[in-house]
């Protein structure tokens, strides 16, 4: 019964380009992660990790570090999460059956759709227009604004999802004990969401540290450390960006440095994060 | 009042604020780039900025048809790459591959996902540029300094691969297991049950993933700034430098300021920027909703 | 008085592992040709695994162990590097729900065709006209032909599978439970055209209702937690049971 024919010549044909194709894919991410560290890997010292950049800096050896980006890059993403969480958990309950009608949901939930695939330039223009307008200039609080915004859709919809998924009945049980609708939604239903909540703000945490486009006119760039919340600051991604523009073979290895750090916390948050949802689920009904 | 249902009613009154507000914001956003565009529309008609070929604000001239040729080219060659490969590798994850490799293959997916643009463009300047420049340019004659319209390309396919695996795998995993025993069972192989039975049923959930990444690319301006070459000229070949929409506007940031009307022009090309990727996305998410629906995931 | 017939389908020391599970345990049986064979049982003993284990349907899932000979006319179906497909086409399949496939009513019916022979555009047509005949959905449908599948009624869609499954001319027609998810009007259409059927192709049907195995039934196997305990004629297998079990399950002690 054995045949060779035109039928399995062709599927063997497209079994080859999918496993090519499958090797681009990885291989990518291989070279990626190849080039940042043997790149990178030399010029990530001490000094680079605990001191601040200067003027030398980004002219050739020595001159520094990239503390204020590191700093910086901290200041900006993790308010900027914690703002988005408080936004994101208040809509994503205001979504549930209990308090909307159906197609005002839908709607909102296809408003956040739309803002999760804006280019993360258009936030930060959006807020440059708006800092201009308001007189402020390039600063933490700016940038912090313009991740929050970033951030919400990412959050928000995450937390949706993980809420959706609560089945009724454990809603019910909380009703039938005397909660209120605000108090179910509060205390009950978030702890059965927990790991796909957790998910989401780790998810919009790591986006907001690697994210460029919105704080390059947000929050300025600047070899200091920022003392307030109307300074302006570097952070990881504008770090890369600024050295990387440089000729000088010697900065870009800082910029591979950098941009090792910076791999090295999101994928650190993005292995905290499918972890600890492991870890939660065990609290989850199904 | 009882001091619960007092909680209980400004808590909801105040979700009910906050939801209002994030809905409304890509309206607000929208006016916004709409009304700092109105500047330029006095000076300058539409058709004039859309097909006049020199961007030159120094000198009051605001085309941009080489700016959106770049941005077509780009967009485009970045799509004609990453579509089929992300489709094969789909399909390959989701029916070829043994449970142990499918294991392996999905986090890396993942983590290909959460690379920060940064990164990518840092990557594709160390490794495409030269790779373009002394290898792929020489190959066809032409010469180059590897800042171009391909590099960008190839460093913006790479970066939609995720989107479209990803989608097009839950997808393919959404598709009832009968289904496929339907068509193997009157003698199909696996390979023409994929082609007639599975890309059929989800071909909206792939049309939808392409739309998504399009827009994904279409919107992507770090990375691209940092290989495209920034050259506001019509690029005569894939190995020319050229610009993009999204990278023109960090290009042009520090000029900008210098005068309003070219601040206005930015806002306009942001606009434009905002309505092409809303307009992808909103068809893309549309499709994407429809298929869900149909297929219950 | 035992009629003189071929055995189509034999099982020697067949066994299945789902994911760890034993489901199917040392399965010796025999499937006498163009008759009509029911697999009962309870629910969840294996009855559907068997049934997809000849024609090597369980594989395509994670995890599946078969060991053991299934011998189809006498060859061994299991053995390695044969053509699957080829052997697949010798069976067709009827699922417990109706899966038309994502296209209009004559390109299901024309699916396998298209796959397996040279035959030109009209030569198919009237191959789907007579498949369609052949489960009575001829004169339901002809009027729509490049309809979707997916707007026919669920009894109209099991017809069609069923269409779908002859248009290959298979030897063997394995039928999973087909009639469970439609209503008695629909089921007993298929019951009939599966005791039309049986004039022409071995049928195998998987039930759990006694009585549907009693109305359409010339053989039974009863498949008790993955193993045999009972096979033979079906007056022989009702009127005179031989084991305690077979005996339970008959008089509804155990479901």
């Amino acid at each position: 019964m054995e045949l060779l024919n035109k039928r399995t010549l062709e599927e063997n044909i497209f079994k080859i380009l999918m496993m090519i194709s499958i090797s681009i894919v990885v291989g990518s991410l291989i070279i990626i992660v190849a080039l940042v560290i043997i790149n990178g890997g030399p010029a990530l010292t001490l000094e680079l990790l605990t001191q601040t950049s200067s003027g030398e800096f980004y002219l050739g050896a020595g001159g520094g570090g990239i503390l204020n980006a590191i700093l910086g890059s901290l200041l900006l993403a993790l308010p900027a999460t914690g703002l988005a969480c408080i936004i994101g958990i208040a809509i994503a309950l205001y979504l549930q059956k209990d308090f909307t009608h159906p197609w005002v949901a839908g709607f909102v939930r296809f408003s956040l759709d739309i803002l999760w695939g804006i280019p993360s330039i258009i936030y930060g223009v959006f807020c440059f227009l708006i800092m201009i307008y308001l007189g402020m200039s390039a600063s933490v609080l700016v940038g912090i604004i313009a991740l929050t915004l970033l951030e919400i859709p990412i959050i928000t919809r995450y937390m949706d999802e993980s809420i959706k998924l609560v089945p009724i009945g454990l809603k019910e049980g909380a009703y039938s004990l005397g909660s209120t609708k605000f108090e179910t939604a509060v205390k009950v239903v978030p702890r059965q969401a927990l790991p796909g909540i957790l998910a989401g703000i780790l998810l919009g945490l790591g986006r907001g540290i690697g994210d460029a486009a919105s704080i390059l006119f947000t929050a300025g760039f600047t070899n200091r450390i920022p003392s307030s919340l109307f300074d302006s600051t570097a952070a990881l991604p504008t770090m890369i960006f600024q050295l990387s523009t440089s000729s000088l073979p010697i900065v870009r290895q800082k910029a591979s440095a950098t941009a090792l750090v910076l791999l090295l916390i999101v994928f650190t948050i993005s292995i905290l994060s499918r972890t600890l949802s492991k870890r939660y689920m065990k609290y989850v009904i199904k | 009042m009882d001091r619960r249902k007092l909680r209980d009613f400004l808590g909801t009154k105040l979700m009910l604020v906050v939801t209002v507000a994030v809905s409304l914001l890509f309206f607000s956003i929208f006016f916004l780039l709409l009304f700092k565009s109105l500047f330029i529309f006095e000076q300058h008609s539409l058709a004039e900025i859309l097909f006049s070929s020199s961007w030159n604000p120094g000198f009051n001239q605001f085309g941009l048809y080489p700016i959106i040729v770049g941005t077509v080219l780009v967009t485009g060659i970045a799509l004609i790459i990453a579509v089929p490969i992300s489709i094969l590798s789909a399909v390959y994850i989701a029916e070829y591959a043994p449970k142990k490799i499918r294991k392996i293959v999905r986090p890396f997916i993942d983590v290909l996902a959460g690379v920060p643009s940064v990164v990518y463009g840092l990557c594709a300047l160390l490794f495409l540029v030269p790779l373009v420049k002394d290898v792929i340019a020489p190959w066809f004659g032409i010469e180059t300094t590897g800042y171009c319209i391909l590099t960008a390309s190839i460093t913006l396919a790479i970066m939609v691969f995720p989107i479209i695996i990803s989608l097009c795998v839950e997808s393919f995993h959404a598709i009832p297991l009968s289904l496929r025993e339907a068509s193997l069972s009157v003698g199909a192989t696996k390979w023409e049950t994929v082609k007639k039975v599975i890309f059929r049923a989800s071909a909206p959930s792939i049309i939808s993933a392409v739309f998504l990444g399009f827009g994904r690319a279409f919107g992507e301006t770090i990375a691209v700034n940092m290989v495209v070459g920034g050259i506001t000229r019509t690029p005569s070949t894939l190995f020319s430098p050229g610009q993009t929409l999204a990278s023109l506007i960090v290009s042009a940031y520090s000029d900008m300021m210098s005068s309003p009307l070219y601040e206005s022009a930015l806002m306009m090309v942001a606009l434009i920027l905002f309505i092409v990727v809303l307009l992808f996305n909103i068809f893309g998410i549309f499709i994407l909703r429809r298929a869900k629906k149909r297929w219950n995931f | 008085m035992s009629t003189e017939c071929r055995i189509q389908i034999e099982t020697k020391n067949l066994n299945v592992s789902f994911h760890g599970h034993h489901v199917l345990r040392n399965i010796d049986i025999k499937i006498p040709a163009k008759k009509l064979t029911a697999i009962i049982g309870p629910s969840g003993c294996g009855k559907t695994t068997l049934l997809k284990s000849f024609n090597r349907l369980l594989e395509i899932q994670d995890d599946v162990k078969i060991s053991g000979q299934i011998l189809v006319d006498g060859k061994n179906i299991l053995a390695p590097r044969l053509d699957v497909p080829d052997i697949r086409k010798k069976m067709g399949l009827l699922s417990q729900k109706p899966y038309p496939l994502p296209m209009s009513i004559h390109d299901n019916v024309a699916y396998g065709l298209r796959i397996h022979s040279n035959k030109n555009k009209g030569e198919i047509e009237s191959t789907v006209e007579h498949c369609l005949q052949e489960v009575g959905l001829w004169n339901e449908v002809k009027g729509r032909l490049h309809d979707p599948a997916s707007r026919l009624s669920v009894g109209q869609q099991q017809r069609l599978c069923l269409a779908r499954a002859i248009a290959v001319e298979p030897e063997v027609v394995l039928c999973d439970e087909p009639t469970s998810a439609l209503d008695p009007l629909a089921a007993q259409q298929i019951e009939k055209l599966l005791l039309k059927l049986k004039k022409d192709y071995t049928v195998v049907l998987v039930t759990h209702t006694l009585r549907q195995a009693k109305r359409v039934a010339d053989h039974v196997i009863f498949l008790y937690f993955g193993m045999v305990i009972e096979q033979g004629p079906a007056d022989e297998f009702f009127n005179n049971p031989k084991n305690p079990e077979t005996k339970a399950y008959l008089s509804g002690e155990i479901s």
